[in-house]
Formats: C-alpha cells, sequence, structure tokens
C-alpha cells in the first residue's frame, strides 16, 4: 500500500513538460514535491497567482502570499499575480492542463463527492465544482477506502455531489485506475498490493483485462 | 476629486442595520481589517456578508460573527472558522455556500452590468437546484445572477485620491471584482499616495469603481499557516 507521498509520486509521474497544473488540498500538494527530472510545470492556485513555489524559508513568510490552502508560499521567476474572476477564467476557460483533487466518494460513471457531509462537515466547496465542470484532464488522489474500511470506488455516491460525469482517472493508495463506460478499469496495483485485494476494496463495478502491473515508484 | 476620508469610522458612514456588505480577501489575505473592526464598534447586525471565507473565530469576518452581527453568510468555503460553522448547523445563520468561480464571476458581472450568465460550475450539484440549465456546446451550464452589494468594502496595498488602487501579492483574489460590484465602494488602503505616483500602467482597479478611500493602521496581516522549508 503507498503512503500519501507514495500517491502523489505516482500521479506525479503523469505530469508532461510546460502544463499548467492546479493542485488541490490535502494530498494533491505533495504532488509538486516528486516533479521529474527534466519537467518544467506552472502551478495555478485559484487564489490568482500562477507560479506558485515552494513553501518560503523561515523567517522569509509573506503574509501577502499564500496558496489556496492558506499556506505561505513564494514566487517563482516569472510568476504572475491576479484577481479571482482572472483566475476562474483561467479554469473554467479549460486553460489549466491538469487538475488534481481528493475526494470523500467517486462512482462509476465519474461523478465526484468532495465537499460536504450533511449535519457533520460542511465547509464549503471553493473551487472545487468550478475545477471539476470544467477541467478535461481530472486525477482524483485519495485513499481507497475510508477511515470505516469502507469503499470510496462506488457504484453511486451517496453524499451530495461536487461534480457529475467529470473524473477520468483516479490514483489510490492501492491502485491506479481510469473510469470507463461499464466502470472502474484497473491499470495499475499498488506494490505489494494483489488484485484480489483491490476487487474486495471496491463496490463499484471493476473492470480487471490481463495482467496487472505493478505502480512503478 | 477627492474621496479621501480620515479613518474607518468615517468610511463605514451610512451602513446600517440589515445591509447586504461585500468585502474582500481570501482567509485572512488582503480582509479590511480597519473597517471590519469598525463594524464591530458600530454594532449594525442583520447584516448579510458576501466574502469568500468567514476568517477564524477570532480575526476578520469572526469578530462580527462572535457579536452575531451577521444574520446571513455568502461564501464559498468557510472551514477555518468553528464558530461559523456552529451557527450555521444550530440555524442562527443563514449560509448561501456558492462555488468560488461563481461567486468571483458573479461579483464581476454585478459590477459589469451583466445580469446573469451561463456556468458549467455546480450542474448536477444542489447548487444547481432550482436554476435554469441550458446546454452549449453538447455540455449542461445553469444560471447564475449577478451580486451587488449596498456597500463593498476592499483592502489594497496602495491608493490614490482619486480611487484607484494597485495590490500586492493574493491579497488581491475577490478586492477587484467586488470594488466593481458595490454602490457604494470603500478601500482601506496600506499606503495613500499623491495622484501621479502610480503608474497608469499598474493601476489594478480604476477610482471610478471606488468611493470612499482611507489610510488604514495597524495591519496584523495574520497567517494562517505558516509553512516553511528547510534551508538544505
Amino acid at each position: 500500500m503507498l503512503d500519501r507521498n507514495g500517491i502523489a509520486k505516482r500521479i506525479a509521474q503523469e505530469l508532461q513538460d510546460n502544463w499548467y497544473v492546479n493542485l488541490g488540498i490535502g494530498i494533491p500538494t505533495l504532488i509538486a514535491n516528486y516533479i521529474p527530472e527534466g519537467i518544467s510545470v506552472e502551478f495555478q492556485s485559484e487564489n490568482g497567482i500562477l507560479g506558485m513555489g515552494p513553501f518560503p524559508f523561515e523567517g522569509e513568510e509573506d503574509a501577502d502570499l499564500i496558496n489556496a490552502g492558506k499556506q505561505t508560499i513564494t514566487a517563482m521567476p516569472g510568476a504572475c499575480i491576479f484577481d479571482s474572476a482572472t483566475s476562474f477564467a483561467m479554469i473554467r476557460g479549460q486553460h489549466i492542463n491538469l487538475t488534481v483533487l481528493g475526494a470523500m466518494e467517486v462512482a462509476q460513471n465519474g461523478d465526484i463527492a468532495n465537499w460536504k457531509i450533511p449535519g457533520k462537515m460542511v465547509k464549503g466547496m471553493g473551487g472545487a465544482m468550478d475545477l471539476v465542470a470544467s477541467a478535461d484532464n481530472i486525477i482524483v488522489a485519495m485513499t481507497h477506502t475510508n477511515r470505516k474500511g469502507k469503499s470510496k470506488l462506488l457504484k453511486a455516491c451517496t453524499l451530495p455531489l461536487t461534480g457529475v460525469g467529470c473524473v477520468k482517472k483516479i490514483v489510490t493508495n492501492m491502485a491506479v485506475l481510469d473510469v470507463v463506460k461499464g466502470g472502474f478499469k484497473l491499470i495499475e496495483r499498488a506494490p505489494g498490493v494483489s488484485v484480489e485485494d483491490i476487487i474486495a476494496a471496491t463496490e463499484g463495478d471493476l473492470i480487471v483485462e490481463g495482467d496487472i502491473p505493478e505502480m512503478v515508484l | 476629486m477627492n474621496k479621501v476620508v480620515a479613518n474607518a469610522q468615517e468610511a463605514i458612514q451610512g451602513i446600517k442595520d440589515n445591509m447586504t456588505l461585500m468585502l474582500g480577501g481570501f482567509g485572512l489575505c488582503g480582509i479590511p481589517e480597519n473597517a471590519i473592526s469598525a463594524l464591530v464598534e458600530l454594532g449594525v447586525t442583520g447584516l448579510t456578508c458576501i466574502s469568500n471565507n468567514a476568517g477564524v473565530d477570532d480575526f476578520g469576518l469572526g469578530l462580527l460573527l462572535q457579536k452575531k452581527q451577521i444574520k446571513k453568510m455568502i461564501s464559498s468555503y468557510v472551514g477555518e472558522n468553528a464558530e461559523f460553522e456552529r451557527q450555521m448547523l444550530s440555524g442562527e445563520l443563514e449560509v448561501d455556500l456558492i462555488p468560488q468561480g461563481s461567486l468571483a464571476e458573479r461579483c464581476r458581472a454585478g459590477g459589469a452590468g451583466i445580469p446573469a450568465f451561463f456556468t458549467p460550475a455546480g450542474y448536477g450539484t444542489e447548487v444547481g437546484d432550482g436554476k435554469e440549465v441550458r446546454m452549449f456546446n453538447g455540455k449542461p451550464h445553469i444560471l447564475e445572477h449577478a451580486l451587488t452589494a449596498d456597500f463593498a468594502i476592499v483592502k489594497a496595498w496602495k491608493g490614490d485620491r482619486l480611487g484607484n488602487l494597485v495590490f500586492k501579492g493574493t491579497a488581491r483574489n475577490f478586492n477587484p471584482v467586488m470594488a466593481m460590484a458595490g454602490k457604494i465602494t470603500i478601500a482601506e488602503v496600506e499606503e495613500l499616495v499623491e495622484p501621479g505616483e502610480l503608474d497608469p500602467n499598474h493601476i489594478h482597479t480604476p477610482g471610478i469603481f471606488v468611493q470612499r478611500i482611507f489610510q488604514g493602521a495597524n495591519y496584523e496581516k495574520r497567517i494562517e499557516q505558516r509553512t516553511v522549508r528547510s534551508r538544505q
């Protein structure tokens, strides 16, 4: 099984040179630590910066330079700042090449729920609905099962939706899966994880064809 | 032309109970600290506040929430404020959670004379409930309406007496679009400069959108998540 960093490392392999990338809060932010050698990407943060850099050195934090998770950051050379309407024009106008976000549930038709647990957690959707409705390249980064051991890859979402039919690829601590007609298609297994383990942890329809290779990390 | 007022207290004159306010900022970044303190002091209640976030428990809009001055919030994310979540779950506070991009565009539209627009964000979710749906390019979109406010309160880095504003870093965020959408827009700035000092090419918000401007003071600029990396 992978840990959070393992999931991030595997998704980082999907990055392509000169891509514009939006990383959601949580596991996705770790992806910035694993950019492959020889590749350069620009990170967009929905609160208004393109060319987001790593966290600052201690003592150099700037209260006027934060990311979508309200963490202090730096700006790379060539970075630019813009207002929130312009930021979401980039997002909604499909100028972002890759969007990575977390989820509580993903359904086999690509529906995603990641913003609300009625009566318990109602923090708000932030930019998630704009991101999933507009992006044509979305990867979900999440654990395969929740804290109670229940599968997060379902026939249908039970929680309030963030978007419909939008997820194309999922990377969990157990597997890489594509969302296709008919269900979740198993693409890769995490190191040490068997196909049987993945079948047992997946509530939605799982398509397993041929030999399933192990992730190379 | 001189839109300068002496301070926050003077700037918020005319704000009354039950009004709708827009407040700039993302988290605690770029919030109009002085005006918020003045609103707490003034004691207006029944406010509808349009702001991306709700501050933290003891800073930003959290201060107005603590004093129960807000009747309704229109925001996209309120996770950093436990008091907010509590008031919302208990029904004390009315909340409209709306997608961040739609919030930004609704404010921009409000200032730009666009009464409504279609967006794909929220289609198929509870945000889309009861809203007109139309297909464009084979994809469903929902109709969203413009947002305006009795007063928009924004925070900028520099401004002049004509109301021109320049913002710094990610403290810009919602401030420019909200500045456009207020019937009366109040701007608090860190540095009030002479006309001509701001390069016309570098002005972010044209003064035409701003009605009152004042030199702010004692900015705390609190950092919510101080994250650093080690020198190696």
